[in-house]
């Protein structure tokens, strides 16, 4: 008997356990075109950066004003490690808000995966609304099945920030330093470490998170290769020549000192521990008034001209998620929050460029007030994604690994580590 | 008839049949927060699952023994394991040791005892986070302890050191939770009798020598216990390789396997893995305790 109950206290759970699962895959919900047309009170996520808070809060206010019966409630993204943890939880507990305006476009793929996010095209004129104002750049956006799952919506293209007082110190021209190619670029390092004070010239964090890619081999690879994604058409594009052109430019960076290995616990380049930074356009109201700097685009091997450059985007996405009922009034808030006027209010507050095919055109008296801002419009037009496709993450973190073991701690040979990580993400990108 | 029926419901519930009432809140609280879960992670880890939003119609097949086919392939999981054993080596007899000696020395009538006994237990109490943001600043390139030692610092410095990294880590974890430790022995020593102390004393025993033949014995169930719970804590380490090394580094040197699983299963949406992984370790831990244990209580 006992041998009985103990047997059965053990299969109870797995019973429960495999009913449970089971049941989990074997919903179904309500069909886009049914919910594509509800009206109703919404939730919205948003980033908590202060910018970010106050312009969310304005569009809120705005909005709330002007449609009553379709109130809007806006919150910060819950505390987490990063916001695509918070937001995968949500999903997975069907506590998702409808809209998120910080949704990374790396982590789409795998929303998309587990079913969180709702297809834009379910509403009859989204595909035309986002083409129609982000231009070409928004293919980049659309996933494998041809939809769209996210609203193209800021970017903050990557360039080199240098510090003008260490540059000037070192005896380097801070008005017009030469990074433009590989070997001027490590000329420039080579000086500025050697006189400039600076203990580093550059110090992207050499940490091992998969995002970690994106501030330091992938800008360069977008400039090297003239705007390839990571991966086209199911094959990894960065094994090639141009890709390990750019990781021999920061190895050599590494073996001579010129970038650190530990990371560091501050802002190095606000702490003048390095010399220059790979940044957006954030950083301007973050070292405004703390340090000197000038900006140039991210070097290429043979010092390309600025308006063929293109750099990695940095961009963050409006995406609507399953656990939305009210979706009609979801998509008209989506668009009613990256019209003209409220992208104006963006970029005003923020300084993140809104992708729209026409920037520089649209707002010409805030670039004329603000110069400092102009280049990265012009490389708004010229940004790279990451690309979308299945295993997003575990793509960036093999490519990830990779550069780690062989560029920056020099472990293993750079060329024949890109191609192994090219063989493993070909793979990855090949699964469903 | 109703004999018959009583001894029946006698066999079913026992003497005692009460007893099943009281038994009940916990056997319900133990199937919830454990059995079921664990459950769930025994059938994840044979199937391709992900997480998915409630309703959501998504293929999650049955993948029979693949994830753990790519726990035992995989090089970074294979050395996050051997991470692990690194760190437990280093780790469990540093703990049993210095909490013994310690708390040893804090049972006798020292000056300060109090004071002492607070001050150890006082990185256990405080948050990892802020405890860890103390050893980054001391064991950095720009450290105080590369400071101190000069030209004798390691190079690269020892939290980008792939030889040095899992040994900080491991010693910065014997540090934290030793206070938890030397409390476990301090409660032990309360129950060796001074008499032995007296009679080692008696026949000429040194104080080490009292240590070792009254003291080590006399605490030997405390020291399964610790030895138990140091291996269970070390083997889930998560925190110190996120936080001290920077997600594992260098290059995966720190990494643990439950960073591994974290890695896996939530940034990368591969929970089946994890889950694997999850059972894999829960299996290697179950049997290092048992080894133990045996080790530990045989006589």
């Amino acid at each position: 008997m006992k041998r009985t109950v103990t047997a059965l206290s053990l299969a109870i759970p797995l019973v429960l356990s495999t009913v449970a699962c089971n049941v989990d895959s074997g919903g179904g919900g309500e069909s886009g075109a049914e919910s594509a047309g509800k009206r109703g009170p919404i939730t919205i996520w948003y980033s908590n950066n202060t910018e970010e808070v106050a312009w969310g809060k304005s569009v809120v206010e705005a909005w709330n004003s002007e449609h009553p019966d379709e109130k809007v409630t806006a919150q910060e993204i819950p505390a987490g490690k990063t916001a695509e943890e918070s937001i995968g939880a949500s999903i997975t507990a069907g506590t998702s808000p409808c809209l998120v305006f910080n949704t990374a476009p790396a982590a789409v793929p795998q929303f998309q995966k587990q079913g969180g996010l709702v297809a834009l095209d379910d509403f009859p004129d989204a595909r035309e609304y986002i083409e129609e104002r982000t231009g070409p750049t928004a293919e980049q956006y659309r996933s494998p099945d041809g939809k769209y799952y996210q609203l193209p919506w800021k970017s903050n293209p990557v360039v080199i920030f240098y510090n003008k007082k260490l540059f000037a110190k070192a005896g380097i021209d801070a008005d017009n330093p030469p990074l433009s190619t590989y070997d001027e670029f490590l000329d420039t390092a080579r000086k500025v470490v050697k006189g400039g004070g600076a203990q580093y010239a550059i110090l992207p964090s050499p940490s091992s998170e998969f995002f970690q890619t994106w501030f330091d081999f992938y800008p360069l690879l977008a400039a090297e290769t003239d705007g390839k994604l990571l991966v086209e058409d199911g094959k990894a594009t960065f094994a090639g020549d141009e890709g390990k052109r750019v990781a021999a430019f920061w190895k050599t960076l590494y073996d001579e000192g010129l970038a650190g290995r530990e990371k560091y616990n501050g802002d190095a380049f606000a702490d003048g521990k390095a010399a220059m930074a790979i940044v957006g356009p954030w950083a301007i109201p973050v070292y405004g008034d703390k340090v000197e700097w000038g900006s140039v685009p991210v070097p290429t091997s043979e010092g390309k001209p600025v308006e063929e450059i293109h750099t990695f985007s940095d961009a963050k996405n409006v995406a609507m998620y399953t656990a939305c009922e009210n979706r009609g009034t979801a998509w008209e808030l989506m668009k009613f929050a990256t019209s003209e006027e409220r992208d104006g209010e963006l970029l005003e507050g923020s300084g993140q460029m809104p992708l729209r095919a026409d920037l520089e055109q649209t707002y010409p008296d805030y670039f004329d007030q603000n110069p400092d801002y102009r280049t990265f419009a012009d490389l708004n037009s010229r940004t790279v994604e990451v690309p979308n496709v299945p295993n997003s993450i575990a793509i960036w973190q093999a490519v990830r690994d990779a550069y780690s073991t062989s560029v920056i701690f020099g472990k293993s040979d750079p060329d024949t580590a890109l191609t192994e990580a090219a063989a493993k993400v070909d793979e990855l990108a090949g699964q469903s | 008839m109703t004999r018959t029926r009583r001894g029946r419901r006698a066999a079913l519930l026992g003497r005692q049949p009460i007893g099943i009432a009281f038994v009940t809140p916990y056997a319900v609280f133990l199937a919830a927060v454990f059995a079921y879960p664990l459950g769930i992670a025994v059938y994840m880890s044979f199937h391709d699952w992900f997480f998915a939003a409630p309703g959501a119609v998504v293929d999650r097949p049955f993948v029979g023994l693949d994830n753990y086919a790519a726990v035992f392939t995989d090089p970074a999981l294979l050395r996050s394991f051997l991470n692990i054993a690194v760190f437990l080596v280093i780790n469990v007899p540093l703990t049993v040791g210095l909490a013994l000696v310690l708390a040893s020395a804090l049972n006798a009538a020292i000056p300060f005892r109090t004071f002492f006994r607070v001050s150890f237990y006082v990185p256990y109490v405080t948050a990892s986070v802020a405890v860890v943001g103390v050893w980054l600043f001391l064991f950095n390139s720009d450290g105080l302890v590369n400071t101190v030692l000069g030209d004798l610092a390691p190079d690269p410095s020892w939290l980008v050191n792939s030889a040095l990294a899992m040994p900080v880590v491991a010693i910065y974890v014997t540090w934290k939770q030793l206070g938890f430790f030397i409390l476990l022995y301090l409660a032990a020593l309360q129950n060796v009798p001074k008499e032995l102390y007296e009679s080692a004393a008696v026949d000429g025993a040194s104080r080490v020598r009292s240590f070792w033949t009254v003291t080590v014995p006399g605490v030997r169930p405390a020291t399964t216990l610790v030895v138990l719970l140091a291996t269970i804590t070390g083997a889930n380490l998560f925190t110190e390789p996120y936080l001290l090394t920077n997600g594992g580094g260098p290059n995966g040197a720190s990494a643990s396997p439950v960073f591994l699983m974290y890695q896996r299963g939530i940034e990368q949406g591969e929970a089946g893995l994890a889950a694997a992984i999850g059972m894999v370790l829960v299996i290697g831990v179950l049997a290092i305790s048992l080894v133990n244990r045996y080790l530990l209580e045989r006589d």
